[in-house]
């Protein structure tokens, strides 16, 4: 049925769709919605055999999540930003045991200094944590990858990250099809565990494993995501002919075929990006021949696919919302594994970190050069030089220059007045 | 694409108000996204929120920077915030307030707009009279049905449905429907002005 509604809405409607079990969450914003909403669900009544456990933190709620999934309950939790962090050696644990847990990550930046705002740093840290992480263009992709990601995540036996912009997507009313609990049902079995903690038939999990086996175990994680790079577009065609909808996959291109340059992105960024690439291909003066590239599936990384969508481009511009510090992208440098010996020029470009509005008219410019193949090798899009230039000069000439981040909001100027 | 974007103050029902022009919107059978500013919301921060109305898909996510049209919920930010910034030559301006433009010290700003385009309607004071609290957002919804004529006001009443139930409910579609005659009534008056005029 179609629905105006929240993102974070649309998710917990998915999520109930997919009869979860157990629910243990700690709210963080952006996240906060989407448990609120599945806790009002178990509440009313609306969604049933399912227990919605309150814990005292994320490192609680992803330890919950792994005795309940070990115990053969289906099981669901969402987080963000310093909450994905703070759970992390649980995180480690679930992909470790093998448990096909799903988690949202509404992404968010990581402080300090704090930050709410979006981007994909939280997620991207624990990008070989072992978890399947898929990213949603749209609340619809995000509403449909959930009910996926159980799928993927109990025939492999692995958890899985639903990733969407926090804010952007889950805080932004949207249409979106809201599907039946019949149609769900048909595309998701009841969850038959492929280990189970049970009083009747004793086992151990999670056992020690010394030098003799530990690496073998290590690899049949990466095995397993092997096979998902093999079962991910098998499930969004399988997806697609119980719900009619196009979602989920490894990649999506946009208007490629021709194109000179391809833009590589994840997320909600791409919408934008299409509108920009759709006006410059219309501009009077000679349309640029460039294209889109969305990666929906960034673990497991599908290198194969990416090499073929770029094998026609002569140049190809990674925009991320994260940055690796110390080197510059973090997306950038799987997709150049991807197109090694390709002889492909390839920029990196850093944009729309801890929030940073991503506006159609910086992204023509930025294309345009890319165009021209006059970019740097990596670059930050509308980056403040001046307040940037400022610190690091007052660093130069004073030793006790004092904490950057608020030196650098006092340059900066009051921002209440700011739109974007 | 028709861009909208509402200045207001946290506890104002700033988001709400997009979120339910997104909601009208879409009972017409268009496409819309409603988005906030992303803030950490205090109680009388200036809070912004927008929201698109198209008749495709709405892919762009970027604030809105060139709106078509601004509802002002609290008068007192024009002293605060450039909430004209990027409005495009023409554009809807709905304000609540009591006072007229040249009032409010924007006669220069406004010299060459259509007068009926530059609205206002006295939405706190309707709201304190249907619903009881001072909160604006709904009327201005109504006032901006009748100022924009780009939705109508039984799907915003439809959207006051979605969100509110009861006596909430009521007194608002009581504010909805007050400000909307108003406003309907002060185009229809500067309409007629203008005839004159011609």
């Amino acid at each position: 049925m179609l629905k105006q509604t929240e993102g974070s809405h649309a998710v917990a409607e998915a999520v109930a769709l997919c009869r979860p079990e157990v629910i243990c969450a700690y709210p963080i914003s952006p996240q906060t919605h989407i448990v609120e909403g599945i806790g009002e669900m178990v509440k009313s009544g609306e969604l049933k055999d399912c227990e919605f456990i309150n814990v005292e933190s994320e490192f609680a709620a992803m330890s919950v999540a792994i005795g309940s999934s070990a115990g053969g309950a289906r099981t669901y939790t969402a987080t963000a930003s310093q909450g994905l962090l703070f759970m992390v050696e649980a995180v480690y644990n679930a992909s470790g045991l093998g448990l096909p847990i799903v988690m949202t990550v509404a992404n968010r930046a990581i402080g300090a200094p704090i930050n709410i705002w979006n981007d994909h740093s939280d997620s991207l840290s624990q990008r070989d944590c072992g978890w399947i992480q898929l990213f949603a263009e749209t609340n619809q992709e995000a509403l449909d990858l959930h009910i996926q990601a159980f799928k993927l995540a109990e025939e492999l036996s692995m958890p899985v990250m639903v990733c969407m912009d926090g804010f952007i997507l889950t805080h932004a009313y949207e249409r979106v099809d809201i599907p039946t609990q019949a149609q769900v049902d048909r595309f998701l079995p009841p969850y038959e565990p492929r280990q189970v903690l049970d009083p009747a038939e004793p086992v151990s999990i999670g056992a020690m494993v010394g030098p003799e086996a530990f690496m073998e175990v290590r690899y049949l994680a990466h095995a397993k995501q092997m096979q998902a790079l093999e079962r991910i577009p098998q499930l969004a065609k399988e997806f697609e002919a119980c719900f009619g909808r196009d979602s989920g996959g490894l990649i999506r291109g946009y208007k490629t075929e021709d194109a000179e340059t391809i833009v590589i992105a994840m997320g909600s960024l791409l919408g934008t990006i299409k509108d920009t690439v759709d006006a410059m291909r219309e501009a009077e003066h000679g349309g640029h021949k460039i294209g889109v590239l969305g990666i929906t599936s960034y673990r497991p990384f599908p290198l194969a696919a990416v090499a073929a969508a770029l094998k026609n481009c002569k140049r190809f511009v990674v925009l991320e919302k994260s940055l690796a510090v110390g080197i510059g992208g973090i997306v950038a440098t799987d997709v150049r594994m991807a197109v090694t010996g390709m002889g492909l020029k390839g920029y990196t470009v850093v944009a729309g970190l801890g929030g940073r509005a991503i506006t159609v008219k910086s992204l023509t410019t930025l294309f345009e050069k890319a165009c021209r193949e006059e970019l740097d090798l990596v670059s930050f899009l509308d980056l403040d030089w001046k307040v940037v230039n400022k610190q690091l000069e007052r660093e130069r000439t004073t030793r006790r220059s004092g904490p950057a981040a608020e030196s650098m909001l006092r340059d900066v100027g009051v921002i209440a007045a700011r739109i974007g | 694409m028709f861009q909208i974007r509402i200045h207001g103050r946290g506890g104002q029902g700033v988001v709400t108000a997009a979120e339910m022009l997104s909601i009208a919107a879409f009972e017409e059978g268009r496409h819309a996204q409603a988005f906030p500013s992303f803030g950490s919301e205090r109680t009388g921060a200036p809070v912004v929120a927008f929201c698109r109305i198209a008749d495709h898909e709405i892919r762009l996510r970027e604030p809105i920077m060139e709106p078509d049209a601004l509802v002002i919920q609290d008068p007192t930010l024009l002293h605060q915030v450039d909430v004209f910034a990027g409005l495009k030559k023409g554009g809807y301006i709905l304000i609540n307030t009591n006072k007229s433009f040249e009032e409010l010290g924007l006669a220069d700003y406004v010299r060459d707009w259509p007068a009926d385009r530059l609205l206002t309607v006295s939405a706190t004071d309707i709201a304190r009279k249907h619903v009881g609290r001072p909160v604006p957002n709904v009327p201005l919804l109504g006032g901006f049905a009748a100022a924009s004529g780009l939705i109508q006001l039984e799907s915003v009443i439809k959207a006051i449905h979605r969100k509110f139930g009861g006596k909430i409910a009521e007194g608002n579609i009581a504010a909805a429907t007050e400000a909307f005659n108003t406003v309907r009534a002060a185009i229809d008056e500067a309409k007629r002005k203008e005839d004159a005029h011609a």
